[in-house]
């Protein structure tokens, strides 16, 4: 009776443990179909046209070109983004960490931006075009840029508060201790600390922005030419996929699974980086 | 900020010469004032951004309210603009149906591998998953797409559909009702695997702050690990795994791109998982174009989106919230 009880919870054990590791397998898995399924159905289409030419006619009938238009649309609308989320973040960030700290505040703020960071980016685009409507802006790179800023925004300063708040506050203390201002030690002890944070956060937020296809669905629009100013539409490669794609052409479409492989490797690339920048940049911080 | 790099290089370079250029006390001071009331000014944008959009969104969608009323625009079953006939209902069960479908699939799943990497797992084990599930969570929604297109599409069509014809056709959910492999399930499988990173992760860290102490007491018992997690760890952070889930299932809600293009998009209330379906989300992207050309089209589509932002809204703060909560026990 009573080794037929241990026995039990130990099968038990055993088959729970079972589980869960071929769940990982299944999460992991599902990472390496997807890498897998994009890189067969990509490379074969991937040809050196596809990232110099921008469409030329006849480009979504099967017809010569490339994607040129929305990888270099893209870099700006993200690009873009980025700059601005992190002119804004910066301050939000240094605000939270040297006078907010954890105070009631503190977590109002950060709850702002968790919220934020949670709402799905057809809604920032849909907010986009209301507010572009009212003031009469049509479909540009600005006004794509502006949206992608806002969206990059809670993720840039969520990610720079994760960095900072896992370091120690001793240095904080010191300089504090000696008498500097709470700027001062914002802006010459806890903004070094904080350098690793701001390059993964940029890194993070830049990847966010090139990837994200339904805020700028309504906002920079789409065009063939490679944009030459700022309040014109411009075109960016997740939309460039889900149009080569919503063709009936199979030609097209493979240029299409062509666009997810760059895409998807320039997601690569981003993340890469970001895990060997940060590695580095880890070494100059007091830990 | 020019003015302060300036005093900066003129006082290290007066270091040895004398005190005289140094900025007074009261100066500091000064300066730290106005820039304390610049962040606060920078710091209250985010604040301002989400009112400001539940505003302007409100703005937008009000002529279509005064028109119809709430009850015939949620509870309408046919979508006509060109009559000015918007009935959500079609929409709104197609956005539930991904969304559950999308959270039953992902929870098991996620609540093990969490347990398992907060509990059984190796260091090396996790030092695998962290970057495993950062890319997951990179990977941008159309490219989510693309894989749902290629590869769960025509799985769920010659695969699921065939075996659910076979066994499970009696049970009205399961039944197959379309030859294609466009369906709610295909959005669920991508959706599940869209959200997992997100409540892993969550997961995971809300694991992290029950103390070992408890872990440890209930072994030295003679308890398993799994009677442990069961009966000591998991009713400690419930409440964290189901914001958890929340969190998951608000992200679900929102998801655009990767669920437009492998759900069918079909304006049918959907009966089984394997009925297209029309999401919300799907609507507003596939529709921008003819926005302004049909009278209350547009209004009918950013109330749409409102409504997307309200649910989310509710899902997000009451999760945050909780979580906030959790995750600070830890530190104090």
């Amino acid at each position: 009776m009573i080794k037929k009880h241990w026995a039990r919870r130990h099968i038990e054990e055993a088959f729970v443990k079972g589980l869960m590791i071929v769940s990982f397998a299944l999460v992991a898995g599902s990472l390496g179909l997807i890498l897998w399924t994009v890189i067969v159905r990509g490379l074969p289409a991937l040809t050196w046209d596809m990232v110099t030419q921008s469409p030329q006619g006849g480009f979504y009938m099967g017809k010569g070109g490339g994607v040129l238009n929305a990888i270099i649309g893209s870099l700006y609308l993200a690009g873009g983004g980025t700059l601005i989320a992190l002119i804004v973040s910066l301050p939000i960030a240094l605000y939270l960490e040297t006078y907010l700290g954890n105070s009631e505040w503190g977590r109002f703020v950060r709850l702002a931006l968790d919220v934020l960071w949670g709402i799905p980016s057809i809604v920032y685009g849909a907010f986009g075009f209301a507010v572009m409507i009212a003031i009469g802006l049509r479909a540009s790179l600005l006004a794509g840029i502006i949206v992608l800023s806002l969206v990059e925004l809670p993720i840039m300063v969520r990610a720079m508060d994760e960095v900072i708040r896992r370091m120690p506050t001793d240095l904080e203390h010191a300089a504090l201790a000696l008498g500097s201002t709470k700027l001062e030690v914002a802006l010459r002890v806890v903004i070094r600390q904080m350098l690793p944070g701001i390059v993964t956060a940029v890194l993070l937020a830049f990847g966010r922005g090139i990837g994200d296809a339904a805020s700028v669905l309504f906002t920079a629009g789409y065009t063939d030419r490679i944009p030459t100013s700022l309040l014109r539409p411009t075109a960016s490669l997740p939309l460039a996929v889900f149009f080569q794609l919503g063709t009936p052409y199979p030609e097209v479409q493979k240029r299409g699974y062509a666009s997810a492989l760059i895409l998807t490797l320039i997601i690569l690339i981003i993340s890469l980086g970001s895990r060997l920048i940060s590695a580095r940049l880890n070494r100059y911080t007091v830990k | 900020m020019n003015g302060s790099n300036q005093t900066l290089t003129i006082e290290s370079r007066n270091e040895t010469e004398g005190r005289q250029n140094r900025p007074s006390a009261a100066s500091r001071r000064g300066r730290d004032r106005t820039a304390r009331k610049a962040f606060l000014v920078i710091t209250l944008l985010p604040l301002f951004l989400i009112v400001l959009m539940a505003i302007s969104l409100i703005l937008r969608t009000w002529p279509i309210l005064r028109v119809h009323s709430l009850a015939e625009l949620v509870f309408g079953m046919t979508w006509k603009p060109d009559n000015g006939l918007f009935g959500f209902w079609p929409f709104i069960t197609g956005t539930i149906w991904v969304t559950v479908v999308g959270v039953l699939l992902a929870v098991p799943a996620c609540l093990l591998v969490s347990l398992y990497l907060s509990e059984y797992a190796h260091s090396t084990t996790r030092s695998i998953a962290k970057p495993v599930l950062d890319l997951l969570a990179a990977i941008p929604p159309v490219v989510y797409g693309v894989w749902g297109l290629l590869a769960i599409v025509p799985f769920v069509e010659k695969v699921l559909a065939p075996l659910s014809k076979r066994w499970l056709s009696s049970i009205p959910i399961f039944a197959v009702n379309q030859p294609t492999g466009f369906s709610i399930l295909s959005g669920g499988i991508v959706l599940a695997v869209m959200i997992a990173p997100l409540i892993i992760s969550v997961v995971y860290e809300i694991l992290a702050t029950v103390p070992n102490d408890l872990r440890h007491a209930s072994l030295a018992v003679g308890a398993t690990k799994w009677q442990t997690i069961r009966q000591v760890v998991i009713p400690q952070v419930l409440p964290g795994i189901v914001a958890g889930v929340v969190l998951g299932a608000s992200r679900a809600l929102g998801e655009t791109i990767a669920v437009l293009m492998v759900v069918g998009n079909v304006a049918r209330v959907p009966t089984s998982i394997f009925d297209p379906a029309y999401p919300l989300p799907a609507l507003i992207a596939n529709n921008y174009g003819d926005m302004m050309s049909i009278p209350l089209y547009d209004a009918a589509l950013l109330g749409a989106a409102l409504v997307l932002l309200i649910v989310i809204l509710i899902f997000n703060i009451i999760s945050t919230l909780v979580l906030q909560r959790m995750l600070g026990r830890k530190k104090t």
